[in-house]
């Protein structure tokens, strides 16, 4: 599901800045289907890694807490421009989110 | 497409260094997320299930979000923490369902910095909670949650 | 363009000697005309601001408010101050020209005497003297100038963008301008605007990657100085407003990125660096304290009129801080002494516009002649006569509003209303016909519907509390700068010395205390949320009117106010609050 990931990295100094946006409703499991009166399960990202060159430079743990379509800033010391960023994210459905872009 | 919970997870271990897996013992679960802190519904028994019970206040550690939410369903947050040795870092919102929201953890030249967006269903304290050295540190800031309407 | 003093001088004297529009031609002479506009010039560059227009095309009645409390640390301070208490802090003597457009003191009298202020005509001719005199000088709009009229809701802004135009104005930041909708704001910025107008705004930006969705800023040439002029956009216009109307766009008010701009705008060589700002008053004072190298601030939003500057100290200098009223009643004039590079001195007028002293302008008056031709007749409709005066603006319920609520219990058959507290909406003397013109001017907005909401006595509360906070909270920066709610039917008791959840005391309705468990009804208008459907609020009030044919005074409910013993937002003389 690479369409499901935006990426933007840009070298500033003697750091990089990696933005990613993820295309994810993120249920909470405490809202209720407006029609049905049923819940509606719980959906979201709990994992998620990033890579530069594939080193792992970030790990994360998220719950329901985080907003739908999630976005995630991170900065890393000596990433240049050309080096490559990989991103990759797991729902609690056990599906599975993948990007990978060039820093400029 | 479906690529498993399990297929996922190996891949992530093939990538990561064993020293950086580390840094999320003990408090990490067989499936790799931390289901307890995340579960917990009051905020000391999620900072204590996730490991930042005892934090210390520190100015070090900087929030950025907004005064008045714009959207209860998208508060964005970003964290710096200036604390030498920071390895992780984590959102707590005392007035959530679940006060756990993420916990970021940082290696091989990733800086203690974070920038995302949170759900807040009203107003809360937002914390920022950090592990370095073997210690807990945290910062809050009050953020307002309104109905709307009647401006101006 | 180029009119120079004499000429002007001349047309003022002509439009005055034939009597044009003089209410009342005792209390006019060629000197009082000629004098009043003649404001010394100062310095090497002069920025004229307007604010908050709200689509007023013609001149208006507007009544400043008689409640404007300030607590905490804007206790008895500016903008904070009514009545007396500001005339007193200005030195502004009692009855005259300037009394009467600065507070609400004898408003319908003074009224009678003085006339309506502003109109898009009249401000034409004095935009047109002021450039005269003061070569380079820019006009700077800083928004809520599309919405509050009929003709702008129903040409959707486009009669105040072409008048925006001919006016000759030339930077705007917005609020109700988004109101729109994000697409139209996008066709008129980037089409009509396209080479005459900056639209500028620091703090908006999109809502995936934060890219900025309006230029920050603009630097001008004024007498071979840079200036450069920040926009700050209302921080709250999704909260405050529907966000559905900008559902990419996120706002705020963003210091620390107002402080880099302000850095890279000193770095390419601006020498005066203003913000061009629609955060309201309290906000841009603590804002001034915080951000540094910003020469002056000129603001709008809170709709106060202050005839002299706030002067704010802050780690990199002083920064001037106004605020020009609303409705078209005022133009602030800044002539700034620029030397070395840097401000050096300033001098700053706020000019009530008094449409009995100044000449339209024929142009804009051709103008506007031909943007209401085709809803003449519509505007004209005599709805009532009214036999008090009818405002709107002040902390708590005025005498339109308190005619809304009536008009939506009864018509709804409900036991409570709301009507939101905007700050805009022109005032009637009593006599006077209103007129659907009248009416739209207190409801023109894009999400006028009406609703009918069952809510418990704890819901009814808890909305009052968080409005109450949004006008009271003591940080500034979580203040919206709306008036309190329009309360029908519940009479209630607000104690200021309190914090969210404690301010709102002793609701009754029909002499019973509110039951948090009960269920009421509660009519409404103006629904933040998508997807209402309920009749507009404009065909539910002139129903009423119609009805009613005369309007006779009507008790207000403003609630009884706590905490508030000594303070100079309270007028004596003309509030009807009790203590």
């Amino acid at each position: 599901m690479t369409d499901s990931v935006k990426m933007r990295a840009t070298q500033q100094g003697d750091f990089a800045t990696i933005k990613v946006l993820f295309r994810h409703d993120m249920e909470t499991g405490l809202r209720k289907d407006s029609k049905t009166g049923q819940l509606i399960p719980a959906h979201f990202i709990d994992l998620v890694t990033a890579t530069l060159n594939g080193t792992t430079v970030l790990q994360a743990q998220w719950g329901i807490g985080v907003s739908k379509n999630p976005f995630l800033e991170f900065r890393v010391k000596g990433a240049k421009s050309g080096d490559k960023v990989a991103v990759s994210a797991v729902d609690n459905l056990g599906q599975h989110y993948t990007g990978e872009t060039t820093i400029a | 497409m479906n690529v498993t919970r399990r297929t996922f997870l190996i891949h992530s271990a093939s990538i990561a260094s064993a020293t950086a897996m580390l840094t999320f013992a003990p408090f990490v679960l067989a499936d790799g997320w931390n289901r307890q802190a995340f579960t917990d519904k009051v905020l000391n028994d999620a900072m204590k299930d996730a490991g930042y019970d005892n934090a210390v206040k520190s100015t070090d550690i900087l929030l950025k979000t907004q005064d008045i939410a714009e959207n209860g369903a998208v508060v964005p947050i970003e964290a710096t923490s200036n604390i030498p040795g920071t390895t992780s870092l984590a959102i707590f919102i005392d007035n959530n369902p679940n006060p756990l929201i993420a916990e970021f953890s940082f290696m091989n030249g990733a800086e203690p910095f974070i920038v995302t967006r949170v759900k807040m269903a009203k107003t809360s304290l937002v914390r920022i909670a950090v592990k370095a050295g073997g210690k807990t540190y945290f910062t809050g800031k009050s953020v307002k949650v309104t109905s709307g309407g009647c401006g101006g | 363009m180029s009119m120079n003093r004499r000429e002007f001088l001349q047309m003022l004297a002509a439009a005055s000697a034939a009597g044009l529009a003089l209410d009342s031609p005792a209390a006019l002479s060629r000197n009082d005309a000629r004098s009043f506009y003649d404001v010394p010039t100062f310095g090497n560059v002069s920025l004229l601001h307007m604010t908050d227009c709200h689509a007023q095309l013609l001149p208006v009645y507007f009544r400043e408010p008689s409640i404007n409390i300030g607590l905490n640390d804007s206790w008895n301070r500016p903008p904070h101050l009514v009545g007396e208490y500001l005339l007193k802090t200005f030195d502004i003597p009692a009855h005259t020209r300037d009394a009467y457009a600065f507070t609400c003191l004898d408003f319908s009298h003074a009224a009678k005497i003085y006339g309506k202020t502003g109109g898009f005509a009249h401000l034409a001719t004095l935009v047109k003297q002021l450039r005269a005199s003061r070569p380079g000088a820019l006009l700077l709009d800083g928004g809520d100038t599309w919405q509050g009229s009929a003709t702008s809701l129903w040409t959707q802004g486009q009669d105040m963008v072409d008048a925006s135009k001919l006016l000759g104005v030339d930077v705007m930041t917005g609020h109700w301008e988004f109101t729109y909708g994000a697409d139209r704001v996008q066709q008129i910025v980037n089409h009509d605007f396209k080479g005459t107008i900056d639209f500028v705004a620091q703090n908006i930006s999109t809502n995936d990657f934060g890219d900025p969705v309006f230029p920050a800023y603009v630097i001008r040439q004024i007498n071979g100085i840079p200036v450069a002029i920040i926009g700050q956009a209302f921080p709250y216009t999704p909260i405050a407003n529907p966000r559905h109307f900008t559902p990419d766009w996120t706002f705020g008010i963003h210091e620390d990125h107002l402080q880099k701009i302000v850095d890279e705008v000193r770095g390419k060589g601006a020498q005066a660096v203003v913000l061009l700002s629609h955060n309201g008053m309290d906000v841009d004072l603590k804002l001034a304290a915080r951000v540094h190298g910003i020469d002056a601030i000129l603001g709008g939003h809170t709709h106060d009129g202050v005839p002299v500057p706030s002067i704010i100290q802050n780690s990199g200098g002083k920064t001037l801080v106004t605020n020009a009223g609303s409705n078209g009643k005022f133009l602030g004039v800044l002539d700034f002494d620029v030397r070395n590079g840097k401000v050096m001195d300033f001098r700053y007028k706020l000019l009530p516009i008094f449409a009995n002293l100044i000449a339209p302008d024929p142009a804009m008056s051709a103008l506007i002649d031909k943007v209401r031709a085709p809803y003449a007749t519509k505007l004209g409709e005599i709805l009532a006569t009214t036999e008090e005066t009818l405002y709107r603006r002040g902390n708590f319920n005025g005498s339109f509003d308190q005619l809304i609520l009536d008009a939506l219990m009864e018509s709804k058959d409900a036991e409570v209303a709301f009507s939101p507290g905007f700050r805009w909406g022109t005032s009637l003397l009593p006599g006077e016909h209103i007129t659907l013109e009248h009416l739209m001017d207190q409801t023109a907005i894009t999400y006028p519907q009406t609703t009918l909401t069952e809510m418990t006595g704890a819901r009814i509360k808890a909305i009052m509390e968080d409005v109450c906070d949004n006008l009271f909270n003591p940080d500034p920066y979580k203040q919206q700068g709306g008036d309190m709610v329009r309360v029908g039917g519940i009479h209630y008791t607000c104690d200021l010395r309190q914090t969210i959840g404690g301010r709102i005391q002793d609701m009754t309705l029909n002499g019973k205390p509110v039951d948090p468990n009960k269920t009421y009804k509660v009519a409404g208008w103006a629904p933040v949320a998508e997807g209402a459907s309920g009749e507009p609020i404009w065909d539910v009030l002139a129903k009423y009117l119609r009805d009613k044919k005369v309007i006779r005074p009507r008790p207000l409910n403003q609630p009884k106010l706590l905490g508030v013993q000594g303070n100079h937002g309270i007028c004596p003389s003309t509030s009807k609050t009790s203590l």
